[in-house]
């Protein structure tokens, strides 16, 4: 036998749980780690892929809220699940473009996993921790609870680290959020084994929509497009910032702070609104 | 919605039908009124309208011909004329009224019939085994006639609430449309007894069946129950009144009836009668007090509003 | 039958107006900075009227961004060297005391607040002042005890706040601010509205009494300029606003290039859902209370009300015959139901949008009750059969304006109370307890009334989705916006 031409995976964009093209034609050269050596060619997402990955979220959203907690933990431990099997796709991936020792790709896929199981595990518990039933005077019922804030932007850090990537996903869609995730160029080739892992675990189409693209040239669409309620950028640009906290007062978006621990109630509730209902308590 | 099905007199299946009431809600727009601020002149003409307004009763087993007696004394004249007088004139303000009405146990009715000869008062008599309305239909109807026959121009029947609270609610129409056609022309006031019935969902349907039934007035309680009449109770019927009347174009009549002490309270119920049915129920044709000690306080009350000072009970007969 | 004659009685109330001889006005009031009243270095002032008379009230410092700088140096001094340093005890002590001082002198406080504001004494009385009280005492026992708010997070206070807060509830929204603020150990600058700072200047008094220590809480008066000033200051740690939805915008744009922390509680065109098994008379009460509590002026007013088709005349009827009891006039009155509009510009604008209103082609309805002679006085009003593409159905009138339009189904409701770009409030009635728990779940909005509407209390979170701004005042979630953790 004779060994063949390896077959290179394609990376293509995950929107609407489809795996399309960028509509744009254009890409974005991947290299093997501190080479010229061409890896791979990713998509350079678009404006219109853009929209339409926030079109997906905001179709995908309410559907996904309206499982059950108990879903949603079974979901996410899925994704833990499959990434497992993916294991080797991410190690190698990490390795060729990021240039990571054997032991530090392995450590950032465990990482990635823990952030899976982390928020499976809270999808079910975090309400009971931040919600109240409210000792109003007079003769009503009045509690607090939380909702999901609705489509949420993520703007990942120029920094890549995948198990801050996966956390950040999974704290948004552990509540019931839809995500459109825009990858940093540094690491995008994981889209490849991230989405897979995604499109695997019974995840309902459109609720986590990875991008990969050039962040100047789509953080003004992100920040401006009226369907976005939460814009999360954990980049350190001040500028870049503060632009998106200028256009998320167009619709007054709510922008994340920076998150400190990753894997903590905190982060978590950064994407919830709080509810509160009255009710009379009467004959 | 609640709908119930009743046949009525001819025989024909009718819709009852009483709105769900929440109880906050009630309470809520209820307490409202004693927020009401009624003052100066408004106050004086309120407590007049109050003090016609009262059906002065004794309903004890003690009631003896005397006690009834002295009561259709002070019905006729709350107050003697020339303790007052002197007052009215300087304040220019109209005679006293005498209450609407006596309300006393049928026994009692020739007695009251005797003692308010020409005073205009009326007599109203509880019937139909008052209070509880334990007794077979025949004796209630007896007890009704035997009013009626003696001269009694109210008749005040209790529903029967073991048929009520049993769902039997065929039943309690058709006692009340028994008892007035026993009424004849004389008014018919029927008791809920709303402090048995255990909600104002019920009391709103409790409303429904008497008026569809014939009721003149419909009446919150016997005054041997607690809780008596309240500002809530009192508002969920009104409200079924106004929309009776709505539908029907029939003006049915209001009685609370125990509990209801003070002057203040009384001109709480009549703000209330004014912003929910208006005006034109502001009148003891359409409107009573079932009371004895308010009207001692409304007494007080109209001195002190015409001599700017404090009365207290012995200047009043006890009666 | 009886023997009398039914006659129609006059059955009147009289004018029953609250005595205002136990509030003394200064003439001239100045700013209250690091504890004492002090002049603005501006030297200027303007009117503050009373807007049931149009007539003058008092003349207010207006502050200008030299005396904003020193308010907030004297916030950062104390800061820095009492308030941040004191146990949370000792803090909750004196939001206790304050909290009593506001009870012994409710009815001064209730007076002033109608006399300024317009509102009913009826309202400031039972409503306003109480809550002003019981939101001190509420956060007072919280100062103490914030280690439980997030729980096993170290968490600490953001250091100067700036708070601006609008007209519609002067001294409530005041308490609103100051108390979360101060129990987590922050210290404070405020701006109350232009038209009505005299209560915030009379709690700046109270303040003094208990002896709260010098610069804790600042009072700034003055309008716009003064506000911008305080936003833009560099040493302010966050930004708290009540107020319109355009300047809450302003806001988040001006302070986007800084660390500024924000919360914004804005405007609102709350949706009110009648469904047909609903307990109707309280409904009715609910819509009532829901749109012209406070003349309307008030950011969760349930101003879109949804009928379902089947109910829509019974109800629209009852409504309009309740309207006519509704008794607008001097807001001193303690049988007023709707005082007076607050400002001019208020008034011109609440009759611009009822005249869009009338061109749109809505069915217009008012009662046929006089209004006073002299002041800003508006009937309580509606329009009937609106179309959601109205204007009226969309902006937010902020007064006795109400729109009525009709659904068929559960689904229908919740997707026409939704239409909207902001999300603080909404109400529904029903007495099926199942359709009232998918309807509240469904709706979009920080407060859901369900049969009842336009209740407020200390320990019950406030505040929206979407445009109607972000973070929560009241509860234990009122304390986040106030606290970094660690």
């Amino acid at each position: 036998m004779t060994d063949l031409i390896k077959i290179s995976k394609t990376i293509k964009l995950f929107i609407g749980g489809e795996f399309p093209r960028t509509e744009s034609g254009r890409s974005l050269p991947v290299y093997v780690a501190k080479t010229k050596k061409l890896y791979a060619y990713l998509c350079k997402a678009s404006r219109k892929d853009l929209r339409n990955s926030v079109t997906a979220a905001q179709s995908a959203q309410a559907g996904w809220a309206a499982r059950s907690a108990y879903n949603r933990t079974q979901i996410l431990y899925r994704m833990a699940e499959m990434a497992e099997g993916k294991r080797e796709e991410f190690i190698e991936t990490l390795m060729s473009t990021l240039g990571y020792t054997k032991i530090a790709a392995n450590k950032a896929v465990n990482e990635a996993i823990d952030a899976f199981v982390y928020f499976a595990g809270f999808a079910d518990k975090y309400q009971q921790m931040i919600g109240a039933v409210n000792p109003v005077s007079g003769p009503h019922h009045n509690f607090t609870s939380s909702e999901p804030v609705g489509v949420v932007a993520l703007i990942c850090n120029s920094k890549f680290n995948l198990g801050e990537v996966v956390a950040q996903i999974s704290a948004v869609i552990a509540s019931g959020n839809a995500v459109v995730v825009l990858m940093a160029e540094a690491g995008a080739a994981t889209l490849a084994p991230l989405s897979e892992v995604l499109a695997t675990s019974d995840l309902p189409k459109g609720v986590v929509n990875l991008l990969t693209g050039d962040l100047n040239e789509l953080y003004q669409h992100l920040g401006t497009h009226m369907e976005i309620q939460s814009l999360s950028y954990q980049g350190s640009n001040k500028k870049i910032l503060g632009e998106l906290k200028e256009m998320a007062a167009g619709n007054m978006k709510r922008v994340i702070p920076p998150i400190n621990d990753m894997l903590s109630l905190d982060h978590l509730v950064s994407y919830v609104e709080y509810k509160t209902v009255w009710h009379p308590i009467g004959n | 919605m609640r709908t119930i099905s009743i046949q009525n007199e001819d025989g024909n299946q009718i819709a009852i039908q009483a709105f769900p009431i929440d109880e906050v809600g009630a309470n809520e727009r209820a307490d409202f009124f004693t927020k009401r601020s009624v003052k100066k002149d408004s106050k004086l003409s309120a407590l007049y309208l109050a003090l016609s307004m009262c059906d002065l009763t004794t309903l004890e087993g003690s009631d003896t011909p005397g006690r009834v007696q002295q009561m259709c004394a002070k019905a006729r004249f709350p107050v003697p004329p020339d303790l007052i007088e002197p007052y009215l004139i300087k304040r220019k303000a109209g005679p006293i009224p005498s209450v609407a009405a006596v309300c006393v146990y049928p026994s009692m009715v020739p007695i009251a019939v005797a003692s308010l000869k020409g005073s205009g008062i009326g007599i109203a008599s509880v019937s139909t085994a008052f209070p509880s309305g334990q007794a077979p239909l025949n004796v209630k109807l007896d007890d009704t006639r035997f009013a009626v026959e003696n001269g009694a121009t109210e008749i005040d029947m209790v529903i029967n609430r073991s048929a009520f609270l049993s769902g039997d609610y065929q039943q309690v129409f058709n006692e009340i449309v028994a008892i007035k056609k026993a009424c004849g022309d004389t008014h018919l006031k029927v008791i809920l007894e709303t402090g048995e019935l255990g909600s104002y969902d019920r009391v709103r349907l409790a409303s429904e069946i008497a008026m569809e039934a014939g009721g003149d007035f419909i009446k919150t309680s016997t005054g041997k129950i607690n809780p008596a009449a309240t500002l809530p109770v009192t508002l969920v019927m009104l409200q079924a009144i106004g929309d009776y009347y709505q539908r029907t174009g029939k003006k049915i009549g209001m009685k609370p009836a125990g509990g209801i002490r003070t002057s203040k309270q009384a001109i709480q119920y009549l703000c209330m009668v004014n912003e929910t049915l208006g005006p034109e129920w502001l009148t003891p044709h359409l409107f009573r007090f079932g009371a004895s000690a308010l009207v001692n306080d409304l007494l007080k009350q109209i001195f002190k509003e015409l001599t700017g000072q404090y009365y207290y009970d012995k200047v009043f007969s006890i009666d | 039958m009886l023997d009398t004659e039914s006659k129609i009685v006059n059955f009147e109330y009289a004018p029953s107006i609250e005595a205002i001889d136990i509030v003394r006005i200064e003439p001239k009031n100045k700013l209250f900075i690091g504890g004492k009243f002090v002049e603005p270095t501006s030297k200027k002032y303007f009117a503050s009227i009373n807007p049931a008379t149009g007539e003058p009230l008092a003349q207010i410092a207006d502050a200008n961004a030299k005396d904003v700088d020193l308010a907030v140096k004297a916030a950062r001094k104390a800061y820095n060297t009492v308030w941040s340093k004191m146990s949370g005890k000792e803090r909750g002590r004196y939001l206790f005391r304050i909290a009593r001082m506001i009870q012994e002198r409710a009815r001064e406080l209730a007076v002033l607040e109608t006399l300024d504001n317009g509102k009913p004494i009826k309202e400031s009385r039972d409503i306003d002042i109480p809550l002003v009280a019981a939101h001190f005492f509420y956060y007072a026992g919280w100062a103490d005890k914030l280690e439980y708010a997030v729980p096993g997070r170290a968490i600490q206070p953001l250091g100067v706040v700036g708070q601006i807060i609008p007209w519609n509830f002067p001294l409530l929204m005041a308490a609103w601010k100051i108390a979360p603020a101060l129990a987590c150990g922050n210290t404070v600058v405020i701006k109350p509205a232009e038209t009505t700072s005299l209560s915030c200047l009379l709690l700046a008094q109270i303040l003094q009494e208990a002896g709260l220590p010098d610069g804790v809480v600042n009072v700034v008066t003055g309008a716009g300029e003064t506000g911008a000033a305080i936003v833009s200051h560099p040493d302010i740690n966050k930004i708290a606003f009540t107020g319109s939805t355009d300047v809450g915008r302003l806001i988040q744009k001006s302070i986007a290039h800084t660390d500024k922390r924000l919360t914004l509680e804005l405007g609102g065109k709350s949706a009110h859902i009648v469904y047909e098994d609903a307990a109707i008379e309280q409904a009715v009460e609910g819509v009532i209370n829901g749109i012209y509590f406070n003349q309307g002026h008030v950011c969760c007013a349930g101003s879109r009300l949804l009928l379902e088709e089947s109910i829509s005349d019974l109800f629209v009827g009852k409504l309009k015959s309740r309207m006519e009891k509704l008794r607008v006039g001097n807001p001193l009155d303690k049988n007023t139901d709707i005082g007076a509009i607050n400002s001019a510009t208020e008034f011109g604008k609440i009759k611009k949008l009822i005249d869009s209103g009338i061109e749109e082609g809505g069915e217009f309805f008012e009662p046929s009750i006089e209004l006073p002679k002299k002041g800003f006085f508006q009937k309580p009003c509606f329009f009937n059969k609106v179309s959601s593409a109205f204007s009226l159905s969309r902006v937010e009138v902020f007064g006795p304006v109400l729109t009525i339009s009709t659904f068929r189904t559960t689904q229908e409701a919740i997707m026409k109370a939704n239409d909207t770009q902001y999300g603080l409030a909404a109400g529904v009635w029903s007495e099926k307890g199942s359709k009232i728990h998918k309807t509240a779940a469904a709706l979009k909005a920080g407060v859901v009334w369900a049969n009842t509407y336009n209740k407020f209390d200390p320990s019950s979170p406030f505040g929206g989705f979407n445009e109607s701004g972000f973070g929560r005042e009241g509860g234990r979630h009122g304390l986040f916006p106030y606290l970094s953790i660690k």
